[in-house]
């Protein structure tokens, strides 16, 4: 859905060219709190006694840890046990030998206030982690920073953490930057959600707020307006948008959203762990579709039983040259550690017609959707399906993995397909490395040839999977592409249906299982059609599962 | 003489904040001296900003050396806590 259009009243605090980012979904609509966490500044004095200065930084480094012990039971007993461990973490920074010697040899050498001390070498061990390559390691020098100022505040005889001032009513959080102990020290029944001007996704507050199921907007930067305490605002962590004092039409339209979003919450709680089963018994295996390992984490969250569809073409559009087996094998490898025992279905490079990648040097065609696409190039070019090959066997071993041929027209190129898998199992095989060998190999059926020839086809393979687009496109001959062609493309057209149930039908006949894995598969108004034909496996977008699941069970 | 075992790091995050606190607190129980190595740097195990600093990522191989009076039961509880908790 488009954001409401910027002739609305609503002041738009960031807009899609801003660095703004959704870290934690939902919605929240009230008034804005602000919170006055900006860094300040830290005198520099010169003292008479160093040794007693030491003293004095010893003694409000121990108080420090107090509160943390103190912080660390109350996030146990909120949040549990796992978010509490940070704490400890932090306990552990303020007694590193490291970080205790370089504040006391400060002190020591150059004479300065402790509070001065321990401001520059928070500031030094901060830049050495921001100037780690890790985007999670990044994220902890705000860690490095928080624990110290915790110092600096007891040393300054401030109260640590955030003070909670107004007793009534929930706001929602505005501030520069928040630390994790900023965090759970706000009275959770009071907060509605979170807005930073700085932080990252990896932030302790991006991650608690997921927990405490708050939504969160991080980067606002130079949108952020102290003078907005007070104001009215609705906030989406989904897309990363912030209104402040929103107009009615805005106001309207995302009280619709939250109610959406809640009854969408209130389904996956009803329905996780539930069997995907019909009144009558029937079962069917409810899988999610991905396009990146990063999606792994939706699929889990909408409880899917499996992964119905891996595109492995982010792989090659995201790379400027064809990517290695190392690259390809940690991102498989990630996918099936992650589902551990549940299927992942991994379909082989779907490269052309409308997915083009420049350095295949694809030449330019008049008819790309009937052109040199998918296993077409893997066919006469093994020498780049055999690098992905390897790469899915080598990460068999770390999951459940299965092989998805695209675009199959004939026996033949399922043949020479798994000819080639033979070829690199063997290889693999002589240089002594695992991999399972009872790995399912299974195809897309896309084309009406491949429904025409499916008894043939069935007893070549271990499963079959429907891609409902293309399979309209070439049964119905209108190019998906062509926006003009909608009453002629009928993805319910009695055709593409029967296609459907031939497919399924031969795939029985066989043994192997049949499944769905286009758009069609979501679509709650042929549910009843699907669970006639027989379809075993329905794989949907990670939202659409619950919903399907509802659909599935009251059939 | 010295214990010495290598482990591949199997958390997705690596050895990050939590994780990194748990194998500091877990060093400190020992009175042996225990170093981590990896790509050419060693730290002291009983140093978190150490640990940390060591940027490792998921799928890198750490060298433990252990060395002292409790070694030879350190290394074999450290290698154990290692590979259920990393």
């Amino acid at each position: 859905m488009p954001p409401p259009n910027s002739s609305s009243s609503s002041r738009r605090t960031c807009d899609e060219n801003d660095t703004s980012v959704g870290v934690s979904a939902g919605i929240a609509i009230g008034a804005i709190r602000v919170l006055d966490t900006a860094d300040h500044a830290v005198e520099r004095r010169v003292v008479d006694d160093p040794q007693a200065e030491v003293e004095r930084f010893r003694a409000a480094r121990d108080a420090a840890v107090a509160q943390l012990k103190q912080l660390r039971d109350k996030t146990a007993a909120e949040f549990g046990e796992g978010k509490a461990e940070l704490f400890d973490t932090h306990q552990l920074m303020l007694r590193d030998p490291d970080y205790v010697e370089s504040i006391e040899d400060l002190i020591a050498q150059s004479k300065v206030n402790a509070e001065y001390a321990v401001n520059s070498t928070a500031e030094q061990f901060a830049a050495m982690f921001a100037a780690m390559d890790n985007s999670y390691m990044q994220a902890r020098a705000a860690d490095v920073k928080d624990v110290s100022h915790r110092v600096i505040n007891v040393l300054e005889g401030k109260r640590g953490g955030v003070a909670d001032e107004d007793g009534g009513e929930s706001r929602i959080i505005l501030a520069e930057d928040l630390a994790p102990s900023e965090t759970v020290q706000l009275d959770r029944a009071k907060v509605l959600g979170f807005v930073t001007a700085k932080g990252s996704a990896n932030s302790h507050t991006a991650i608690l707020a997921r927990t405490m199921g708050l939504p969160a907007i991080i980067g606002i930067g130079d949108a952020f307006d102290p003078a907005d305490d007070g104001h009215a605002a609705v906030i989406d962590g989904t897309s990363g948008l912030v209104f402040v004092d929103p107009d009615e039409k805005t106001l309207a339209e995302y009280q619709g959203r939250k109610a959406k979003y809640e009854e969408h919450l209130r389904l996956l709680q009803e329905l996780k762990g539930k069997p995907t089963e019909t009144k009558s018994g029937q079962k069917v295996r409810l899988y999610a579709n991905i396009g990146r390992p990063s999606d792994v984490a939706a699929v889990l969250a909408n409880d899917a039983e499996g992964i119905g569809l891996f595109r492995s073409e982010f792989l090659y559009l995201e790379s400027e040259d064809y990517p290695t087996e190392e690259f390809q094998f940690q991102a498989y490898k990630e996918v099936a550690q992650k589902m551990g025992d549940r299927l992942v279905v991994i379909r082989t490079l779907d490269i052309g017609a409308d997915k083009q990648v420049g350095y295949f040097n694809l030449e330019h065609e008049a008819n790309p959707a009937l052109g040199y696409r998918a296993i077409r190039i893997c066919l006469t070019r093994p020498e780049i399906f055999k690098v992905q090959l390897r790469a899915l066997l080598r990460a068999s071993v770390y999951g459940n993995i299965a092989i998805m041929l695209p675009m199959i027209t004939s026996v033949q190129e399922v043949r020479d397909a798994k000819q080639i898998l033979e070829e690199v199992k063997n290889e693999l095989r002589g240089e002594h490395i695992d991999f399972n060998e009872h790995i399912q190999v299974g195809i897309m059926i896309e084309t009406p040839a491949s429904v025409i020839m499916a008894d043939e086809l069935a007893a070549e393979v271990d499963f079959f999977s429907i891609g409902t687009n293309d399979l309209t496109q070439y049964t119905l001959a209108c190019d998906r592409q062509n926006p003009n062609l909608g009453r002629f493309a009928d993805t319910h057209s009695p055709a593409v249906l029967r296609m459907i149930k031939m497919a399924t039908e031969a795939a029985h006949r066989h043994g192997i299982w049949c499944g769905i894995c286009g758009e069609l598969g979501a679509d709650l108004s042929l549910t009843d059609t699907f669970l006639e034909i027989g379809l075993d496996e329905l794989s949907v977008s990670p939202t659409s599962v619950l919903p399907l699941r509802n659909a599935i069970r009251n059939h | 003489m010295s214990q010495e075992f290598t482990f591949t790091v199997s958390d997705p995050e690596g050895m990050h904040a939590r994780p990194a606190g748990l194998l500091v607190a877990k060093a400190q129980q020992y009175d042996s001296t225990i170093i981590v190595s990896h790509d050419g740097k060693s730290v002291d195990a009983k140093r978190i900003f150490g640990v940390m600093g060591l940027g490792v990522k998921q799928g890198d191989e750490v060298t433990v050396k252990v060395q002292g009076n409790d070694e030879v039961n350190a290394a074999a509880e450290f290698e154990q806590f290692l590979k259920e908790n990393l």
